[in-house]
């Protein structure tokens, strides 16, 4: 009944021998009253065409990762060590953290793009659709003439489904899955070779996040690009990714292909995410509905006090 | 968990403790600035409370006239007619500042009425009285006060008039604030929360909304004082100002009437026209640091604000360049 | 044993300029379902399939533009006392836990106001006896440090739990519990509805769990109304519902929803 694209048993170690990302020993910190250690000691590798998904619940550390790594950070957050390196697939590597100015800006985009959260809101309402995809050719490839531009923003728009008759529309004439589908074209404008998707599909229709997630495993089989797909929705990512990174409190707690972490899960932390998410098909997990307890009811709230004790 | 992010914070996560501070985090933050603002607005007040009863007669004529600072025990000299200036100054700074007071009352009770209220109660009357609130805000202010001012005759200007005329033309700008203010507090959940827990409506009114409105309403009624100075300042000196009172509009038109201009009599105008402006600035300052309340996003990119924080000067070189880029 | 029944209501709503449109928003289509005690029933459907709207009605914060809402088989009263009683029967859990309360007032207040309104306390004494009550009923503890504290001091789950235990404070018969989870962090919703399931058998209450989410409203509920565009498009028992989907809508929903089991069922098969 799963429409998603079928996955052979165990995904070739594409982060080990063909490696695009490579972060290492990266910490950021939020700067304040009291400091806040958002991200503690990352090391992370992302293979070539790879679907890495990044879990974890709020405040874990994963968005800030995203944009520690596109130097998008704005104060009080600052990065305290390590390092992110880019290997493009001509050959050369780059440290992101030494990039700065015009090569920064030339960088982003162009080989590693973002689809932001709530992305489908950050449209221009005044502005056409065509207009917006235009902007990104505009500023990175200006040696395109006009009628190339436009051609290729119809392209772009058919390559996510998306009638390219629709150019001329406006934002709030577009539903909001259309809408996520256009940031995501945006995104992919320039043929990255890293996409970073921060929560796209969260604010969307089951039905329509179905249809983006089917998109962009189809765009990943053609194009090569690979993803970082950050989300707390723990099922999702087990049906899309080829590896998952789960994220607590700063750290990775597990980092393993989708099989492995779902059928032979290792730590705790993960143990109890993924046993919030109760099977729509199958059994009920940790969700007690009949002749609960009170010492079962208990440990469940207690463990949040627990929580917040710590925190 | 789904939270949606404004494209502008590239950070996205705040950092957790901020939130654990007790309610007085609701309060401006001690900044250089509020201190400042408080000193400078407080020696202020407390002069045009003191001052009168320190100074001797400001009606005192003699024939000292156009004594610079310093001749006969006059500390700021005298005017044209031999009276003292410094004992008009503090005469005067207390007339300004009891119709900068009344008006910012009498302008914010009324904005509160027809904004809050209003906008509260919804419906058919909240578009009526929208409606009045736009004509209102529409008439031209200065030629009303000036048509109002010149109706009454001289003998009845006193300075609860001037007030009232002043308070009537400005209160509508503020009324729309209060109301886009209240329309919005009025959709959040714990309002609606008040209502099925069977809250009655004007309990919801003064305990849910009020509180909320607060700073808002602090902020209007410090714009209010301040226009209420200045447009005395320039009442007077059409004037049409208070005829037997002092205020340092009403000092400042005797400055200019009596050409203490051209006489060089800089003693007599520049020190009204001092004190109007510092405490004006005082106020403003103190409007800022509000600001910091009504809008959090200010919270944390203020340098008064990561002053706080006790960083090492590297860190704060590293925060300003990472800032820039 | 109490029932709320809605039945044949429809909802306007009038939309201003838009060009070429009639002006008017259907949001509820002639929609008819019965709660009762000691029942859950769950209301799924997307954002913009009226389910909001449905619990707007339940809770008189809008009226219907036409049919009735029986209350234990009587038309409910909109005013005065009649309102008040109402109000003392259906209560609401609200789905962000974060807007659910006022940032000025304390916890002990927030509690404080529904227990005096219904008469359930008088005297100061009676009062904090029953704020304190209520803060341990949902395993806030200890409750006296809870009771002083304001609500940004508290975190997203604590507060949820707050806001059930205000829903609880006039010891109502029916309660709509709106989203309850969906804006939580995803490690605590399982024990905050495991706690309102608690609950509602300690009550005998009768639950309207709206959700977009098929599992939990699954594992949650007794019965499953699937609503697509106003209407109520399918409904049955919880279990019939999701492994049975008759109407196309739900198929669709029922195949949309995330489920790497059966994925990797494919793999562990292949």
């Amino acid at each position: 009944m799963s429409t998603a694209t079928p996955v052979t048993d165990a995904p070739p170690a594409r982060h080990l021998t063909d490696p695009v990302v490579t972060i290492d020993d990266f910490s950021v910190d939020y700067l304040g009253a009291v400091t806040t250690h958002a991200v503690k000691n990352v090391s992370l590798t992302l293979g070539r065409g790879e679907i890495l998904g990044l879990a974890g619940e709020s405040g874990c550390g994963k968005s800030t990762l995203a944009y520690g790594i596109t130097r998008l950070l704005k104060p009080p957050a600052l990065i305290t060590s390590g390092s992110a390196t880019f290997h493009s697939r001509e050959g050369w590597s780059a440290d992101l953290s030494t990039l700065s100015g015009e090569e920064l800006r030339q960088f982003r985009w162009d080989k590693i793009s973002m689809v932001f959260q709530g992305a489908m809101n950050s449209l221009n309402p005044v502005i056409s659709i065509q207009a917006q995809l235009e902007d990104v050719f505009t500023t990175h490839r200006p040696e395109l003439s006009r009628a190339e531009r436009v051609q290729r923003c119809g392209d772009l728009l058919e390559r996510v489904g998306v009638d390219r008759a629709r150019l001329k529309s406006f934002p709030h004439e577009l539903s909001g899955g259309m809408r996520q589908r256009v940031m995501i074209a945006m995104a992919m404008a320039l043929d990255p070779q890293v996409m970073i998707m921060d929560e796209p599909t969260t604010a969307l229709d089951v039905v329509v996040q179905r249809e983006i997630l089917d998109e962009i495993t189809r765009l990943r089989a053609e194009l090569g690009f690979a993803v970082i797909f950050i989300t707390h929705d723990l099922p999702l990512l087990l049906e899309i990714s080829d590896r998952i990174a789960v994220m607590k409190a700063g750290e990775i707690v597990e980092l393993g292909g989708a099989y492995e972490l779902y059928t032979n899960t290792q730590n705790d932390y993960t143990k109890r995410l993924l046993a919030s998410f109760p099977s729509l098909t199958g059994a009920r997990g940790d969700f007690i509905r009949t002749g609960v307890s009170d010492d079962r009811l208990d440990e469940t709230v207690q463990h949040e006090n627990d929580e917040e004790a710590t925190a | 968990m789904a939270t949606t992010l404004d494209i502008d914070d590239a950070a996205p996560a705040v950092a957790p403790t901020a939130q654990r501070r007790s309610i007085a985090a609701l309060l401006p933050s001690p900044s250089p600035k509020l201190i400042v603002g408080l000193c400078l607005g407080g020696i202020i007040v407390l002069w045009a409370i003191i001052g009168p009863f320190l100074v001797g007669n400001p009606n005192a004529i003699s024939t000292l006239a156009f004594a610079p600072p310093g001749t006969h025990g006059h500390l700021l000299g005298t005017t044209q007619t031999g009276q003292d200036v410094w004992s008009q100054i503090a005469w005067g700074t207390r007339g300004s500042l009891i119709i900068g007071f009344a008006v910012g009352v009498i302008a914010t009770v009324l904005s509160g009425l027809f904004g809050i209220v209003a906008a509260y109660v919804g419906g058919a009357v909240d578009d009526g009285v929208a409606l009045f609130v736009n004509v209102v805000l529409v008439i031209p202010g200065l030629p009303l006060t000036i048509v109002i001012g010149n109706y009454v005759p001289v003998s009845a200007r006193g300075i609860f008039l001037i007030a009232v005329v002043l308070a009537v033309t400005s209160w509508a700008g503020s009324a729309r604030v209060l109301r886009a203010v209240t329309l919005s507090i009025r959709n959040r959940d714990y309002v609606a929360a008040s209502r099925v827990s069977g809250e009655k409506a004007w309990r919801i009114l003064v305990i849910e909304i009020l509180p909320n409105l607060i700073p808002v309403m602090a902020s209007q009624f410090v714009f209010a004082v301040i226009f209420a100075i200045l447009g005395e300042a320039g009442l007077s000196f059409l004037g049409l100002g208070a005829s037997n009172s002092f205020t340092l509009g009403t000092i400042l038109f005797q400055a200019y009437n009596d050409l203490a201009l051209t006489q060089g009599a800089w003693w007599w105008f520049v020190p009204p026209g001092l004190v109007i402006a510092l405490f004006g600035c005082a106020l403003s300052l103190i409007n800022f640091s509000i600001d910091e309340i009504i809008n959090p996003k200010l919270r944390n990119s203020t340098r008064s604000q990561r002053k706080k924080w006790g960083l090492t000067p590297a860190q704060i070189k590293q925060l300003e360049a990472e800032n820039a880029k | 044993m109490s029932t709320l029944e809605f039945r044949t209501v429809n909802k306007e709503y009038r939309i201003r300029g838009e060009r070429g449109r009639s002006g008017k928003l259907l949001a509820v289509k002639d929609v008819s379902f019965t709660l009762e005690s000691g029942k859950t029933v769950a209301l799924v459907g997307q954002s913009g399939s009226g389910k909001s709207t449905i619990a707007k009605l339940l809770l008189q914060l809008e009226r219907p533009s036409s049919g009735e809402i029986l209350l234990d088989g009587h038309p409910i009263k909109r005013h005065g006392a009649g309102l008040r009683d109402y109000r003392n029967h259906v209560q609401m859990v609200f789905q962000d836990p974060f807007a659910s309360l006022n940032p000025y007032h304390s916890i002990a207040h927030h509690l404080a106001r529904p227990l005096k309104i219904h008469k359930r306390a008088r005297s100061a004494g009676e009062v904090d006896a029953g704020v304190r009550r209520l803060l341990e009923r949902v395993r806030l503890t200890p409750a006296d440090e809870i009771a002083a504290k304001h609500p940004h001091e508290l975190s997203g789950g604590q507060r949820q739990r707050v806001a059930i235990a205000r829903a609880l404070a006039p010891q109502p018969t029916m309660l709509i519990a709106d989203e309850p989870v969906s804006m939580l962090d995803v490690s605590i919703r399982l024990g905050v509805l495991n706690l309102l399931a608690h609950l509602q058998r300690e009550d005998n209450l009768g639950v309207l769990y709206i959700t977009h989410d098929l599992a939990t409203a699954r594992h949650f509920s007794d019965e499953i109304l699937v609503m697509y565009r106003g209407e109520i498009v399918e409904r049955g028992p919880s279990d019939d519902i999701i492994l049975n989907p008759q109407h196309e809508y739900t198929k669709k929903l029922a195949a949309a929803a995330p489920n790497p089991e059966l994925r990797l069922k494919q793999i562990a098969g292949a």
